[in-house]
């Protein structure tokens, strides 16, 4: 019914031409005559505009005729055997649909999951975490629906939750799931653990015994969430064929598919999937919320259904950053080289898997930071327990651990007299470096420099605040809440470098999938691309332009709206998009000139002889040699023909990480980022104001400079927002969210968010598309780490846990 | 859910008194949110946006009447020299879009001990104006907050203003948040010097049950600067007496652990923001020398 783009459904009240999803299909032009648009531009993105000023569609604003609303009744305990469900009241209620449970569900498979099928699509038997899935409702009305759900009565027998590694591996713990048998569970040491990655390289306990100091801590790293834009949401409509077609904010259009097909007992041909508009996503959306349960309600009552959540609800609907503790050991001879590390990171996977193995061998492999160290013990591990589910949030894994590990450099730098950026500098990998998994580090790694271009930048001045007519709080801590004037107000400086690998590792095979066509319209040439890519923000569908222009020559390109009518675009994540599906537009558009030239040689060869011997390119709509000689335009050698092509890019192969050793070459890439935080601390009330964050960053090639540095500059705001504020609090005994609203988690607002002044380093990696570095998450890593080595300094205090919260800073 | 419009405040007072279960709806920033989440559903709605005199302000020879609905940005913008202290809290509240819409009426219709208008209204002194078609009283400001989102209207009782008193000296408001802008109170401090009275009036915000004075504090304070000549001689407070002043502060609050801090951390905070705000004020009130 709604597969062709043009029937997605429309808003009330606007055109059917204005359907309510990302504008993709937007044909992007060049802004202006004399810019080609290419890479290395930038040009702008076409969602920009329409979300500053409330325009942009989001997936929340789909409509479709007699649809209804879809709501989820999730439980309000987090440990608990579900003794019964009284759904009779609910299905009773005027104007609702239908009322599902488990019991409903059409199909043996009742679970999905991104890598273990542990998640219940509804709730079974027990609920392992506050605010699962337990029932759903559609009515003709979200009211409806919602005071519907009330009426839905489930029995509990709330069961003792276990909330971190003490009680979760105790030798009596109660199992989260009981009778695993998933490709962790054999290896692992309690069934609570989800999965658990040693490394060991060289011999710690002999380099330790060379080491003139050695520093240890323990550190805390909190719950963030991802604060995406719009809250998960999409429609399901029912097809003529039994299928369903899907609109929905996502992160991976495919990894979805796989989910939701056999749930729902259909062939995956016969679930349809579009983009619908994302606002942003940091990895929250890489978990399934509402697509199965939309297309529960839509099969089962035949109608449209839409799910939106609250922002409230938000916060139980995706996963978030894992919690971690850490603990380290470094040591060091007295000339400042390091000569060992030990660590052991404990990350709280909460009730289900999601991104758990895949976050804890990140952690593991990257867990001493880009320094050379020879002599390392390792140890990450993810936990079962009842606290909610975290999975993929931008920096998966390596943040909380460049948090525990610059402040260990920190330390070590202390204890030897020595400056901490020179100490950074000393032990800084480069190209060549072996990591400890043993993989070479194969493209320019410029750790040392980036600290010195950091470094180098000019500082702030001092006491900003002060005007003619006094403190000007804006720029105090406390801010508009006027707290102080200057009185008790500490500067400080701190530094943090971090590494964080691109795309997906450890032997997955990832792959993106491009098909380009170009053809003459108007007289003009113009291309097509069509991906599975969800853009949630980064900028994807521009590049893709940009990429097309520069490959094609064409000035004209028409971005198609992602779906699952084509290949996959693998996941919008793990800095990956750029590289991976970038490098499919390219891949592809590559293999489409080929052909135009092919037929170029066959229509126009004989007139002149460069057809055959020069090396030919298209640009500016013709088709040129490499000296700079027009030969043909493009569009007289298409004439009436169009060439379109559908394939598949992958990066190099990566490995497994051996399950004892960690040994194994299992990155493609690394990306790298060093910041400098500059902020004024109110050491008497524990306020802090972030006066500037600088930042130096490898990107390897700036396809959209522009773009570039908007990525640097949010990831360094996220990382910001977690060094300060952002936590979502749950309550040790009970398991329970304690502050699931944007009252209580904070974000930084624009008052909150310094000066980031960046400085773009483009260090090509020969293995890479245009030798580009993924861009995304680098920033977030040492983001958090120089803001709390700056406090540090500011405060003398030792603060070991992120957020510092103002209490950390009073002591009172 | 049934939706009141009166046209006049007349109409308003005769439809709250028709239908007392009816909630009023100012700017709809607190309102709003509780309806949005189900936490109220009121069978009435009662818009008071076309009583236009609730949006207006008159300033008198001794008092400003504060019309119930007149947002934060007016105040911020018009009463800064009548009224410094609310108008330095109306600009800790929120974001520029809830101060054009939120005011002092609805912050004491939620009487929430985090509203932010309550500790620089308790410095600053004043009575709320309660009408009803019974007629008007006037309730002190300390007689007003009952409890946890408890205040003295009667049922049938609207907020037609508050009266206020003019400043006779410098006034300040502080208020301690997790982040630098649009932040609900940790907790909060209002100060007033009255030097016409002689007296130093406070005001506490989210740290004890409901907004309150710290009365002991002001005895003190008041008491200290009488006796060491201050209000004549414009001399500095002794940093002993500032910091008894603090404590005393510190020790009037009744603060609890909550998700946004700990009740150490407030009584702790309270104490530094009274110990500056003095600062500031009495700097002030020498400077005017
Ligand atoms: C995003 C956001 C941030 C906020 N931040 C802050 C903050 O920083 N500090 C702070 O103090 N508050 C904050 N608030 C709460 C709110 O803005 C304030 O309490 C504001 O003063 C409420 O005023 P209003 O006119 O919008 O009240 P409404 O929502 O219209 O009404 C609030 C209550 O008062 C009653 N009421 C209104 N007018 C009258 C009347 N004339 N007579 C009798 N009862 C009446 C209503 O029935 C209701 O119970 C925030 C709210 C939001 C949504």
């Amino acid at each position: 019914m709604a597969d062709q783009p043009r029937t997605a459904p429309a808003r009330p009240g606007t055109s059917a031409a204005a359907p309510g999803r990302i504008p993709t299909s937007l044909t992007q032009g060049t802004g202006s005559a004399t810019t080609k648009g290419g890479i290395g531009e930038s040009t702008l993105r076409p969602d920009g505009i329409l979300k500053v000023t409330g325009e942009f569609a989001y997936s929340s604003d789909l409509w479709h005729e007699d649809m209804l609303w879809g709501y989820t009744l999730r439980s309000t305990v987090a440990h608990a055997r579900i003794l019964s469900i009284d759904t009779g009241e609910a299905l009773a209620t005027s104007g609702v649909y239908a009322v599902l449970t488990y019991d409903d569900l059409p199909t043996e498979v009742k679970n999905y999951g991104l890598e273990i099928r542990d998640t219940p699509v509804l709730a079974h038997g027990k609920v392992r975490h506050h605010g699962e899935p337990v029932a759903l409702v559609a009515a003709d009305h979200p009211e409806t629906a919602r005071r519907a759900a009330a009426k839905i009565r489930v029995e509990y027998e709330e069961l003792p939750v276990v909330t971190d590694e003490a009680s979760a591996t105790a030798p009596d713990a109660i199992l989260v799931h009981e009778g695993r048998d998933d490709h962790h569970s054999g290896h692992v040491p309690h069934p609570n653990v989800v999965h658990r990655q040693p490394i060991v390289r060289g011999d710690a306990d002999a380099a330790a015994a060379r080491a003139d100091v050695v520093v240890r801590g323990d550190y805390v790293f909190g719950m963030q969430d991802q604060a995406f834009l719009g809250p998960e949401s999409g429609l399901a409509v029912p097809a003529e064929d039994g299928g369903v077609d899907l609109y929905v904010a996502t992160q991976w259009l495919h990894s979805d598919l796989r989910q939701i097909a056999p749930v729902l007992g259909l062939p995956e041909s016969k679930v349809r999937m579009t983009l619908s508009g994302v606002g942003g996503a940091f990895g929250g959306r890489e978990d399934l919320s509402m697509q199965i349960h939309g297309c529960l309600l839509a099969l089962r009552t035949g109608k449209p259904v839409k799910i939106v959540y609250n922002r409230f609800e938000s916060f139980f609907g995706h996963v978030h950053r894992h919690p971690a503790r850490l603990r380290y050991e470094h040591g060091a001879t007295r000339d400042g080289k390091l000569t060992h590390v030990r660590c052991r990171i404990v990350l709280d996977g909460g009730a289900y898997a999601s991104a758990s193995p895949a976050v804890v061998g990140n952690a593991a492999s990257l867990s001493i930071g880009p320094y050379v160290v020879d002599d390392v013990d390792i140890e990450a591990l993810a936990l079962y327990t009842n606290n909610p589910p975290c999975g993929a949030m931008r920096g998966f894994g390596a943040v909380q651990a460049c948090f525990a590990y610059e402040a260990q450099m920190d330390k070590v730098a202390a204890e030897l007299d020595l400056d901490p950026v020179e100490f950074r500098q000393r032990n800084a990998m480069e190209q060549g470096t072996i990591m400890p998994t043993g993989q070479p580090v194969d493209s320019p790694a410029p750790v040392a420099e980036l600290l010195r271009r950091v470094k180098a930048m000019p500082l702030p001045p001092e006491q900003q605040w002060r005007t003619t007519e006094g403190a000007d709080v804006r720029a105090l801590p406390g801010g508009l809440s006027n707290t102080t004037h200057g009185e008790g107000v500490v500067r400080g400086v701190g530094y943090a470098v971090g590494i964080k690998n691109v795309g997906f590792s450890e032997g997955f095979d990832d792959y993106s999938t491009a098909r380009v066509r170009i053809e003459v319209i108007n007289g003009e040439p113009v291309a097509t691309v069509h991906t599975a890519m969800a853009e949630v923000g980064q900028g994807g569908v521009t590049v893709h332009a940009q990429i097309a222009r520069s490959e094609l020559g064409v000035t004209q390109v028409t971005i198609q709206p992602a779906d699952t009518r084509v290949g996959s675009a693998g996941s919008t994540s793990a800095s990956r998009q750029t590289y991976m599906t970038g490098g499919a537009v390219k891949n592809t558009c590559e293999a489409v000139r080929e052909k135009v030239l092919d037929l170029g040689r066959r229509r126009f060869g004989t007139y002149h002889p460069a057809w055959a011997t020069a090396e030919l390119l298209l640009e500016g709509g013709r088709v040129v040699t490499d000296g700079g000689e027009a030969l043909a335009d493009i569009a007289d050698v298409l004439g009436d023909e169009s060439v379109d092509l559908e394939l598949e890019f992958r990066h190099r192969p990566t490995q497994a990480f051996d399950l004892r050793t960690g040994q194994g070459n299992g990155h493609v890439q690394y990306s790298f980022a060093a910041h400098r935080a500059v902020v004024e601390v109110d050491t008497e009330l524990g306020l802090v104001k972030v006066v500037e964050l600088a930042c130096a960053q490898d990107v390897g090639k700036a396809l959209n400079p522009l773009s570039v540095v908007g990525q640097i500059q949010g990831g360094t705001t996220q990382g910001l927002g977690v060094a300060v504020m952002e936590e979502i609090v749950v309550d040790p005994k009970t398991a329970k969210v304690r502050n699931p609203s944007f009252t209580d988690y904070l974000i930084p607002t624009i008052l909150d968010t310094p000066t980031i002044p960046v400085d773009v380093l483009e260090l090509a990696d020969e293995h890479a598309p245009y030798g580009l570095r993924g861009v995304g998450e680098a920033p977030t890593l040492s983001s958090t780490p120089a803001v709390l080595a700056a406090i540090r300094q500011a405060t003398g205090l030792e603060l070991n846990r992120t957020p510092v919260r103002p209490e950390h800073l009073t002591g009172a | 859910m049934e939706f009141l419009r009166p046209a006049s405040w007349q109409e308003a007072l005769a439809a709250k008194a028709e239908h007392p279960a009816a909630v009023p709806i100012a700017g709809g920033t607190d309102v709003m949110v509780e309806i949005n989440f189900d936490h109220r559903r009121p069978a009435y709605l009662m818009d008071l946006n076309r009583v236009t005199e609730l949006q207006e302000w008159e300033i008198g020879a001794d008092t400003v009447r504060l019309g119930a609905s007149v947002p934060y940005t007016k105040i911020m913008e018009h009463l800064r020299t009548e009224l410094p202290g609310l108008a330095l809290a109306s600009h800790t509240v929120a974001s520029p879009q809830i101060r054009n819409r939120g005011g002092v009426g609805g912050n004491l219709g939620t009487a929430s001990p985090a509203g932010d208008a309550h500790p620089a209204l308790l410095a600053g002194g004043g009575q709320v104006e309660a009408a009803s078609v019974r007629g008007t009283r006037m309730i002190p400001l300390d007689d007003f907050y009952l409890g946890v989102k408890r205040n003295a209207l009667e049922p049938d009782e609207l907020i037609r203003a508050v009266h206020l008193r003019k400043a006779s000296g410098p006034q300040q408001f502080s208020k301690v948040g997790t982040r630098n802008a649009m932040v609900i109170a940790v907790c909060a401090f209002g100060i007033a010097l009255h030097p016409d009275t002689r007296t130093v009036r406070t005001g506490i915000g989210s740290a004890a049950p409901t907004p309150i004075r710290a009365r002991t504090a002001e005895e003190f304070l008041t008491a200290a600067l009488d006796e060491a000549g201050l209000w004549d001689s414009r001399g500095p407070v002794p940093p002993s007496v500032a910091g008894q002043f603090a404590d005393l502060v510190a020790g009037a609050a009744n603060p609890i652990d909550d998700v946004r801090g700990t009740a150490s951390y407030r009584r702790h905070a309270l104490g530094v923001m009274a110990r500056r705000t003095l600062g500031w004020t009495w700097q002030e009130y020498r400077d005017a020398n």
